[in-house]
């Protein structure tokens, strides 16, 4: 007679969340990176007017000390204060990296709004016109715009904002030509609304949340964009602190062994893309779940 | 009135859904078209509603030649045809309360004064009451969401109506409130109706006349 011992049990399959049995470190990193914009936010909104300090103050007796009491980052190669100096650089880099990601998201979304919308030819004229844009290393069409004007803040913005505009127009493109061929749209149409009237009312709205979050990762990116253009001497004036204008002056003294000036604008740099990359990856699983976050920078 | 002649339309254009479709509707008339699954019979009637631009033939309402689809056709003849599409949930914007869903059709065409007022009375007549109208689409069920895409397409008081299998997917009485919410509103305002399915029974009870795919269409 065959052996007919019972089979053991297999055992019970348990399904569990990704991350195993630790708790998930997603609330952590969505909490950590709210606090450092949060501080980010205030030392740029309020310091600035509430400290009577001269950011520009040279005081050449005391030129590259290290870290301490009276100068927690050090001071660099001519004895200005890098604390006061990278708070002032972050905060112009703030701005060229807000305004030109929100004029870079205008402009994605108006022209893959068009494409989309409109279709036929308009569609590939555009889409063309991106793929060429696309075609050329968007740094050197960076430094070709900055190179038409005086240096300053606003040629910057601009050289930032003309070159980011193409990857939100596709992402606004593909979304606007799936929603355009959904049933109620045909219901609009049919209820007698206009092209203008259908973009409006029924497609924008449904495309705002992607193009939002392209906006928002798209923030870290024109900063680095900035420091990458200052670094090269191409951005902002010299005397004028950004994070790259400051990195680039403390090129010099690393090689003799003053780590703090080259040090600190880096974290200034990366802390906060690292902030942002973390809220806008735990916005985009929120909108995608399916998709896990990966960070674009 | 209504007439097709010889419509083919599609997808590609090499391989057509709908080939030379010819069927005609009196004025008021009630014609049910029944078709087994995916032959084209949605797709001819997106043509009707003018939605769809066919590759080929004859589109005539009350005896004028239709040159022109979706946004170039007149805005007086898109909405002298009201549709109702088989799913609910597509057919909705996700982001417009139901009264507004409904209204959207005055708004769109300049009727602003007073819309969701009417909006509210003509909810009425399909058996949607207050408090649902403040809601979304995804807060109410497939039956409810369906009577308020029936009143948004009775809004402009079109003079035909086309059902693309409006009652697929919902139960008998819904069903039978929605038939006959259509049927009250073709007794006060003498539409046509072109309603689309593959239900015998009712479209048998509901029409004046069934015209059997296999006649209307040749492939």
């Amino acid at each position: 007679m065959a052996d007919r011992r019972p089979v053991p049990f297999a055992a019970p399959a348990v399904w569990r969340s990704r991350g195993g049995t630790r708790r998930s470190t997603r609330t952590l990193r969505i909490a950590a990176s709210a606090a450092v914009l949060v501080c980010v936010a205030l030392a740029v909104l309020v310091v600035p007017p509430a400290v009577d300090l001269d950011q520009q103050a040279v005081d050449l007796p005391s030129k590259l000390l290290p870290p301490s009491a009276a100068h927690p980052f050090g001071t660099d190669d001519v004895g200005r204060d890098l604390l006061l100096r990278c708070v002032y650089g972050l905060r112009v880099s703030l701005v060229v990296g807000l305004v030109a990601a929100l004029a870079a998201t205008v402009i994605g979304t108006a022209v893959g709004a068009a494409a989309a919308a409109l279709g036929g030819w308009t569609d590939r004229l555009l889409m063309r016109l991106v793929d060429t844009f696309s075609s050329v290393p968007h740094l050197l069409l960076g430094i070709f715009v900055v190179a038409m004007f005086r240096p300053g803040l606003w040629p910057v913005v601009v050289s930032v904002a003309v070159t980011h505009w193409l990857s939100t127009a596709r992402i606004v493109r593909a979304e606007v030509l799936s929603l355009r061929s959904r049933p109620y749209i045909d219901a609009a149409v049919s209820g007698g609304a206009g092209r203008l009237r259908v973009a409006v009312r029924h497609l924008l709205p449904g495309v705002l949340p992607q193009a939002g979050l392209a906006a928002v990762l798209m923030v870290p990116h024109t900063m680095w964009h900035e420091s990458a253009l200052s670094f090269l001497g191409l951005g902002l004036p010299t005397h004028q602190a950004s994070l790259g204008n400051l990195v680039q002056t403390a090129r010099g003294s690393l090689l003799a062994g003053h780590w703090w000036p080259t040090l600190f604008p880096g974290l200034f740099l990366i802390v906060p893309t690292l902030a942002v990359a973390g809220l806008a990856g735990a916005w985009r699983e929120r909108l995608n779940p399916r998709r896990r976050a990966e960070l674009t920078l | 009135m209504i007439e097709l002649d010889g419509i083919t339309a599609g997808y590609d254009r090499r391989t057509p859904v709908v080939r030379g479709a010819s069927l005609s509707l009196a004025p008021g008339e009630a014609v049910g078209l029944l078709g087994p699954s995916g032959c084209g019979k949605s797709t001819l009637a997106r043509v009707v509603a003018l939605l769809h631009r066919p590759e080929a033939g004859r589109l005539a309402v009350d005896g004028e030649p239709v040159c022109a689809w979706r946004h170039r056709a007149p805005r007086r003849l898109r909405t002298a045809i009201g549709v109702v599409f088989q799913q609910p949930r597509l057919a909705a914007d996700p982001r417009l309360r139901l009264v507004d869903l409904i209204a959207e059709p005055l708004r769109a065409t300049g009727r602003r004064e007073g819309a969701a007022r009417r909006a509210a009375e003509l909810a009425e007549t399909v058996g949607l009451t207050g408090e649902l109208l403040r809601r979304r689409p995804h807060e109410v069920s497939d039956g409810q969401l369906q009577r308020a895409c029936l009143a948004r397409a009775l809004v402009l008081r079109p003079r035909l109506l086309v059902c693309d299998e409006m009652t697929a997917m919902l139960d008998a009485s819904t069903t039978a409130a929605l038939v006959a919410a259509v049927e009250s509103y073709r007794a006060a305002s003498g539409a046509g109706l072109l309603a689309v399915g593959h239900d015998r029974v009712l479209l048998g009870r509901w029409c004046d006349r069934t015209a059997e795919w296999e006649d209307v269409a040749t492939g």
